[in-house]
């Protein structure tokens, strides 16, 4: 059995002298999408920003195919093959829609799955809009430039940080709807997320954390409500 | 026709301001760095110049030439082991190292050359002109102004057009997600300072062929390609074009009113440019 293509080991992190994450340990399989819920200030995106190497780790404390890339800065950890779509979409104000998305191939082109056309496929709307600035487009079509830019490195594993944020539900859900195609391409998805109903419904595991601790872990069948209420508040319902 | 022969003189002057101006608003533009040594390094660059033009019996377009690659390493050392480490949110410590950096380079440069002043000789060419229509028109003021040009054309080619362009907008835009992108900043502000060196050696090329220059001329250089800068827009390319030729036009009709006014009337059009127009004539509209 070959084991996991990313995992976290008794992670901490700090801001200045304030621990953030206290002992994290999760695995995320090949081909699989974990959803890491949990509320404001739980850890997540602390979390999201250590495995992208924008918040310094120990460098065993995450491992990529096995290989230590705790110590990595935010472009080695990109060059080994995670990408991330960042919280609040973050896309360059200088830069067309084409250009944020080609950006995002700078780097690393990895297997060449995803490509420009590839992006346009998947979300067509952008290739309309291709030479507007990526910033003058509605939020939806912004979330889904910061998701193709994302792609476009052809990345082992994706991370997803608060996608949903700001959205309106029906734009969330087109949003979602694409991710069974970006899973065929295999690559392997962290989303992380406030809006459990959504997560649960695309993930095959659920982490919950809270106060930066994962407080439960599992599939979301064997998970009851209770007990993700429980986990997420820190209260029995 | 007196008249339209100063402005004709001004905006010629214009390009010379244009090209003091480019590099330091290339590096503005990109990492938010103003660099208070940028007169001193094209004095700099004059001296490298100057000393490969007299050791070799060169031409100094060919100089220049051989001078570039030079600079360009030069401002990328600069950037990697120097500014790269002062930059950050606190824009202080950038602009003391640049400020440190300019009284080095003024005192190496007299330690090295001299206090006097020294001039590349370009042959018949200093002295040749032009009729243009109504008006005589110098080749090298003229030659200054379409390298300045140029200069501003391919700058803005570098930036919109090519995949280092993209890295050095996006970089601007939001280093931290561009890191993400698997940009290396530090790398990109190394090669823009490097790139502006080789600009800046452009401008010392029509500095030293154009008048006299000696190690201690660079500030006020700095402070006409500072002024150009910000009335044509921080971080606009051919808005520093725009602001070059402002300042050119302004003091060769200050000089034609009294030669006393020349230097004075620069420095009014920049202040009356800032009153009518506080971010500059052509502001980028995501500053």
């Amino acid at each position: 059995m070959t084991g996991p293509v990313l995992s976290v080991e008794n992670l901490t992190a700090y801001y200045g002298d304030f621990q953030a994450l206290f002992g994290v340990d999760l695995a995320l399989q090949k081909g699989q999408a974990l959803a890491i819920i949990g509320a404001n200030g739980a850890g997540k995106s602390t979390l999201m920003r250590a495995i992208t190497g924008i918040l310094p780790s120990p460098r065993d404390a995450i491992r990529l195919n096995g290989q230590p890339i705790g110590h990595l800065s935010a472009p080695e950890v990109l060059e080994a093959g995670i990408s991330m779509v960042p919280e609040g979409r973050k896309l360059f104000p200088s830069l067309s829609v084409e250009e944020n998305l080609l950006i995002g191939a700078h780097v690393r082109t990895g297997s060449k799955y995803w490509t420009l056309d590839g992006i346009y496929d998947l979300f067509p709307i952008l290739a309309e809009r291709r030479y507007n600035p990526g910033t003058a487009l509605s939020g939806g079509q912004q979330q889904m430039v910061a998701i193709g830019r994302a792609l476009m490195s052809n990345p082992d594993v994706l991370l997803c940080d608060e996608i949903s944020l700001g959205l309106a539900p029906v734009v969330i859900r087109d949003i979602y709807a694409s991710f069974p195609k970006i899973r065929e391409s295999g690559a392997s998805v962290i989303v992380v997320e406030q809006d459990i109903g959504q997560a649960l419904k695309i993930a095959d595991h659920v982490c919950c954390m809270m106060e930066g601790r994962v407080t439960l872990s599992g599939a979301p069948h064997e998970l009851s409500r209770d007990a993700i209420h429980d986990a997420y508040f820190g209260v029995s319902a | 026709m007196i008249w339209l022969d100063t402005i004709v003189q001004g905006i010629l002057l214009g390009g010379l301001y244009a090209l003091f101006a480019a590099g330091l608003s290339l590096v503005f533009g990109i990492m938010r760095l103003v660099n208070l040594a940028h007169g001193d390094l094209i004095v700099l660059a004059a001296f490298l110049i100057l000393t490969v033009v007299s050791a070799l019996g060169l031409n100094p377009f060919v100089g220049a030439l051989l001078a570039m690659p030079v600079m360009f390493g030069a401002g990328w050392l600069l950037q990697t082991y120097v500014l790269n480490r002062v930059l950050g949110d606190d824009i202080l410590p950038p602009l003391l190292v640049t400020f440190g950096l300019s009284v080095v380079i003024q005192n190496g440069l007299l330690e090295g050359f001299s206090a006097d002043s020294q001039k590349l000789s370009a042959g018949p060419i200093e002295a040749a002109s032009l009729p243009l229509g109504p008006v005589t028109v110098g080749v090298m003021p003229l030659l200054t102004l379409i390298s300045a040009v140029l200069v501003i054309f391919a700058l803005n080619q570098l930036f919109y057009r090519t995949r280092l362009g993209r890295a050095f907008r996006a970089t601007s835009d939001d280093a931290v997600t561009a890191g993400l992108m698997g940009i290396r900043p530090r790398n990109v502000f190394a090669i823009a300072t490097g790139i502006a060196m080789v600009v800046a050696t452009i401008a010392a090329l029509y500095l030293g062929m154009r008048a006299n220059f000696d190690p201690t001329i660079g500030p006020a250089r700095l402070i006409y390609a500072f002024e150009a800068v910000i009335i044509g827009g921080l971080g606009s390319l051919w808005g520093t074009l725009a602001g070059g030729i402002v300042i050119g036009v302004a003091q060769a009709l200050g000089a034609a009113v009294n030669p006393e006014w020349q230097i004075l009337s620069g420095h009014i059009a920049f202040i009356l440019v800032l009153l009518v127009r506080p971010r500059g004539l052509f502001p980028r509209a995501n500053d």
